[in-house]
């Protein structure tokens, strides 16, 4: 049976992430199971495969494993100082992590999400 | 002949992260075969059901995207007359000589005021495998995966898309099949160089170059939901559908490659004549235009691309 950690984000809530599971993938189930329902936002969620960068994320604690992320979203330097693709990665340990979103643009409010 | 000048989208050339991935997505799910990997790494795909050489190019890199979308024109002197309109028009061009990618001839550049690198070609050589030519049976080998039998047309996001209307209408003799208007100014464009209700679409983005989809044509709504399977079965990541688009008609699923790289099935569409009215729509129906039955746009579709 493989390995399970928990993924927090501090203030949201927290998700059950399998060792080979991508951490967005993990934390989209656990927005659908109303397990964050602390988290101001929608959770973003684009590609989940590394390429289009609106689930960077900050690593607070924990160790993980990396896929393949586009440099054009995140450095090698980013990547040292913990920010990440949560889609490209994979969990080690349980996991804490902040969502940054791409530069330059803003998380929408859960609020503008439901009144549409 | 009545259709001349640019025929159809040839080939579109790929950024990919992990090459080993991308090939077994685009030819084993998908359903493309390949034809022949270059000295320089960049590895080439064909449809079975294709002539020329090969429709699709991945070139492994550290970013997704798209590097360019070649044309290919019916003639070779056509190159010659569009070098001189582009340049005329104020576009600096370049000549790619014959032989830089296997099979296909040479081949002229240039960018567009969107920031997107198009290529024109008149020549390519047929590879294996292809339709049959003499008598030819539905398939030469049974079609796989996804079934995709072309690389059908690619939708680009990028600044400066009235540039770009005014570009390929004036300049490239494409004929806009639909638009998007929105209170703001012009949202999106659909143009068409031949029968095909488009070939390539822009939709307006503040970042220069960027891809939204490739898309590969399958023969029917059954082959979609099919594709449909295969997506789920092999945990391939989805972005909507299956669905239908208002604009175009087009059955469809979005989806995305190893790489992050958005691509479509798209099955059906209508016959664009060119004596056809441009279609348009507003900001009221517009969600219907996109996603025909969801009637609105997913939060993914104005804001995730490579």
């Amino acid at each position: 049976m493989a390995q399970r950690f928990t993924i927090t984000i501090p203030g949201a809530g927290s998700a059950q992430c399998g060792e080979d599971e991508r951490v967005l993938v993990a934390l989209e189930r656990a927005q659908g199971f109303g397990q964050l329902r602390n988290l101001p936002c929608r959770l973003p969620a684009g590609c989940r495969r590394g390429g289009c960068g609106v689930c960077r994320a900050r690593v607070l604690e924990g160790k993980y494993r990396t896929a393949p992320m586009s440099r054009a979203h995140v450095s090698e330097e980013d990547e040292e100082n913990g920010l990440i693709l949560a889609c490209s990665v994979y969990p080690l340990s349980d996991l804490s992590l902040v969502l940054e979103g791409k530069p330059g643009t803003r998380i929408r409010p859960l609020s503008q999400v439901e009144e549409q | 002949m009545a259709l001349s000048g640019i025929l159809r989208p040839g080939f579109v050339q790929l950024r990919v992260l992990d090459m080993a991935a991308a090939i077994d997505h685009y030819c084993t799910r998908v359903g493309f075969h390949q034809v022949a990997e270059g000295a320089d790494g960049r590895v080439y795909l064909k449809s079975a059901d294709e002539f020329d050489h090969h429709s699709i190019v991945l070139r492994r890199a550290d970013s997704a995207g798209i590097d360019l979308i070649a044309f290919k024109c019916l003639e070779d002197a056509d190159l010659d007359r569009f070098e001189k309109r582009v340049t005329e028009y104020g576009f600096p061009v370049d000549r790619v000589p014959a032989g830089e990618q296997p099979g296909i001839g040479r081949r002229i550049g240039f960018t567009i005021a969107s920031g997107h690198r198009i290529e024109l070609f008149a020549h390519a050589d047929m590879s294996d495998p292809k339709p049959r030519i003499h008598n030819p049976d539905v398939w030469e080998i049974p079609p796989h995966g996804m079934r995709a039998r072309r690389m059908d047309h690619a939708l680009l996001y990028g600044p400066h898309i009235e540039k770009n209307l005014d570009f390929f209408t004036r300049v490239l003799d494409m004929r806009c099949a639909e638009r998007v208007d929105m209170p703001d100014g012009l949202l999106a464009i659909w143009l068409t160089a031949g029968m095909k209700a488009h070939d390539l679409a822009f939709v307006k983005y503040p970042e220069p170059n960027k891809l939204h989809h490739v898309a590969f044509e399958l023969e029917n709504w059954n082959d979609v939901g099919n594709a449909a399977d295969i997506l789920t079965r092999y945990d391939i990541s989805v972005d909507i559908g299956p669905t239908r688009h208002g604009i175009t008609r087009g059955q469809t699923i979005y989806f995305f490659d190893p790489s992050g790289n958005r691509n479509e099935v798209y099955a059906g569409g209508y016959t664009y004549y060119p004596d056809l009215p441009t279609r348009t729509w507003d900001e009221t129906q517009i969600g219907k235009g996109i996603f025909y039955y969801e009637r609105k746009m997913n939060d993914a579709f104005l804001t995730v691309v490579s």
